[in-house]
């Protein structure tokens, strides 16, 4: 194998692990400075200046708490399951296509970990697992409202998953390839929301019940479940779990941006090339990103929780047909085109 | 009966129209709200930086007031006592006694007089019955103690030093009354 290619891909991967988790952190940052602003007030503004140091002096926190497992607990899924929140919100950014070409040292950097023909149903793969360390964790920490939060997150994700891979499955259609980098590419004249705005607003929506955001975040609603899934989690290890949710907000953020914003296009994209086009690239991508995180934030903060049956009915008998009929007609548009009629 | 504000709604369980069953409409005029609450001025006060004012007429630690002169205005009347709805002033009247009277305005003054800060609730019923202008709350704090005793507030700690007088312009007109 190619040493050289074997260095990049090993900083690739170690540069975006620690993106996703410096990501995270300020996401938690701006999160909280969100909510303040939304409601009126200042938010963190004591740990260094404008409180920037904030998720630090959080972090640091949550290593100095007592690390406590119940004594009924089952100890080893106790343990495995923030784990498998963390492990498979991070691995979700392996197939992203984070910028166009480097040139850097005589080689073509290719700004992605893997890119593998089957990225979207990799992607979907894996946040499928991502269930398990909520479900695991739910299970083994031996406690009803752990459970409750648990069969909730499981049988949420189960229905919301239907729609957002159904809603998937129209772009794929739209670019005739399941890998991301073909889809990005796709979209460098006009991005795929121009034509798929229903899809769209089918997946962010799954998108939030998947990442068990607000108005969907059942699973942990404090009013009703004390802490949901991670009541009886401390220390570190719910610190993985609300570590988990903010590195999968950030991945799916970036997924939204791919499938249906084009990724890391940018209008007037032909009057640059070289590494400025990819810098520019990444920074637009970037921004796409945030603009994201931001909105899904900005629901957060306005909208309350839906009741569990208003959720259901919503997945299974809104969304759902909902999103088939958009497929369908995508269908038929697309045979019409080819000269299928 | 007549409704007072215009506040009164009739509540209605009309089914919602489609318009509405989307929800979408509702939770982006909820989105402008809040994106409006953004841009809003702060209400926050930084607390150790920056102090809140208190209210002109904010009700603290009491004050016996002395007139011009620096006699004791209280006449240990009692109608204090009888006004408080915590009953927490007690105190017991003397007779002043000859050469007395540049420490007392009238013939009868409090030998004692208390107020148990634990039991008061700082409503200014006191202030409001007193007729000698003699009793005030003031914007001093009452400050925190280990033992239940020291809450009890006797004349050294109520009644003003003469040469340190408590301004009560804030809270109400000072000195006499006009007279009617």
């Amino acid at each position: 194998m190619d040493t050289a290619l074997l260095i990049e891909k090993s900083i690739l991967v170690i540069l975006l692990f620690l993106v996703s988790l410096g990501a995270a952190a300020y996401m938690t940052y701006f999160e909280r400075k969100l909510a303040a602003w939304i409601q009126d007030r200042v938010g963190p503004d004591r740990a260094g200046p404008f409180g920037i140091l904030q998720p630090i002096a959080d972090g640091v926190k949550m290593f100095l708490k007592e690390d406590f497992i119940p004594a009924k607990a089952d100890k080893w899924l106790f343990i495995i399951g923030p784990g498998i929140a963390m492990f498979t919100a991070l691995i979700t950014s392996a197939v992203i296509p984070w910028g166009p070409k480097l040139h850097l040292f005589g080689r073509d950097i290719v700004l992605q970990v893997a890119d593998i023909n089957i990225g979207i149903l990799y992607v979907f793969g894996v946040i499928s697992i991502g269930v398990y360390g909520i479900m695991i964790g739910g299970w083994a920490s031996n406690n009803k409202y752990s459970l409750y939060g648990a069969i909730r997150a499981s049988s949420q994700m189960i229905s919301y998953e239907l729609a957002m891979g159904v809603s998937a499955i129209t772009i794929v259609l739209l670019s005739g390839s399941l890998s991301l980098t073909t889809i990005v590419e796709g979209q460098s004249d006009v991005w795929n929301i121009v034509y798929q705005p229903v899809a769209f607003l089918i997946f962010f929506i799954c998108a939030l019940a998947e990442l068990n955001r607000a108005p969907f975040d059942l699973p942990e609603c404090e009013s009703e479940l004390v802490g949901g899934y991670h009541t009886e989690y401390s220390s570190m290890k719910l610190g993985l779990y609300l570590f988990a949710e903010y590195t999968s907000m950030f991945v799916s953020s970036a997924i939204m941006a791919i499938l249906f914003f084009g990724g890391y296009n940018f209008p007037g994209m032909s009057h640059f090339s070289g590494n400025t086009l990819a810098i520019l690239g990444i920074a637009a991508f970037a921004t796409k990103i945030f603009i994201f995180i931001f909105v899904i934030m900005w629901i957060r903060w306005t909208i309350p929780r839906f009741r569990f049956d208003q959720l259901m009915h919503l997945g299974w008998k809104s969304l759902l047909p909902l999103s088939l009929i958009n497929l369908l007609v995508t269908g038929l548009v697309i045979a019409y085109k080819n000269g299928w009629f | 009966m007549e409704s007072l504000t215009n506040r009164k709604k009739v509540v209605s369980d009309k089914p919602m129209t489609l318009w509405e069953k989307i929800y979408l409409p509702a939770i982006i005029s909820g989105m402008i709200t809040t994106m409006r609450h953004m841009f809003r001025k702060r209400k926050t006060i930084k607390y150790p930086e920056e102090i809140r004012e208190f209210a002109p007429v904010y009700r603290g630690q009491h004050v016996l007031k002395r007139d011009e002169q620096g006699r004791e205005n209280c006449t240990a009347c009692g109608l204090c006592a009888v006004a408080c709805p915590a009953e927490a002033i007690t105190m017991t009247s003397a007779e002043r006694a000859r050469g007395e009277e540049h420490l007392y305005r009238e013939e009868k003054y409090a030998a004692t007089y208390e107020i148990n800060m634990l039991r008061c609730i700082f409503c200014g019923l006191c202030e409001e019955a007193c007729p000698k202008e003699a009793v005030f709350l003031t914007d001093r704090l009452v400050p925190t103690y280990f033992e239940r005793d020291n809450f009890t507030y006797g004349k050294d700690k109520l009644v003003e030093a003469i040469d340190q007088r408590i301004d009560i312009t804030k809270r109400q007109h000072t000195g006499k009354r006009t007279q009617l």
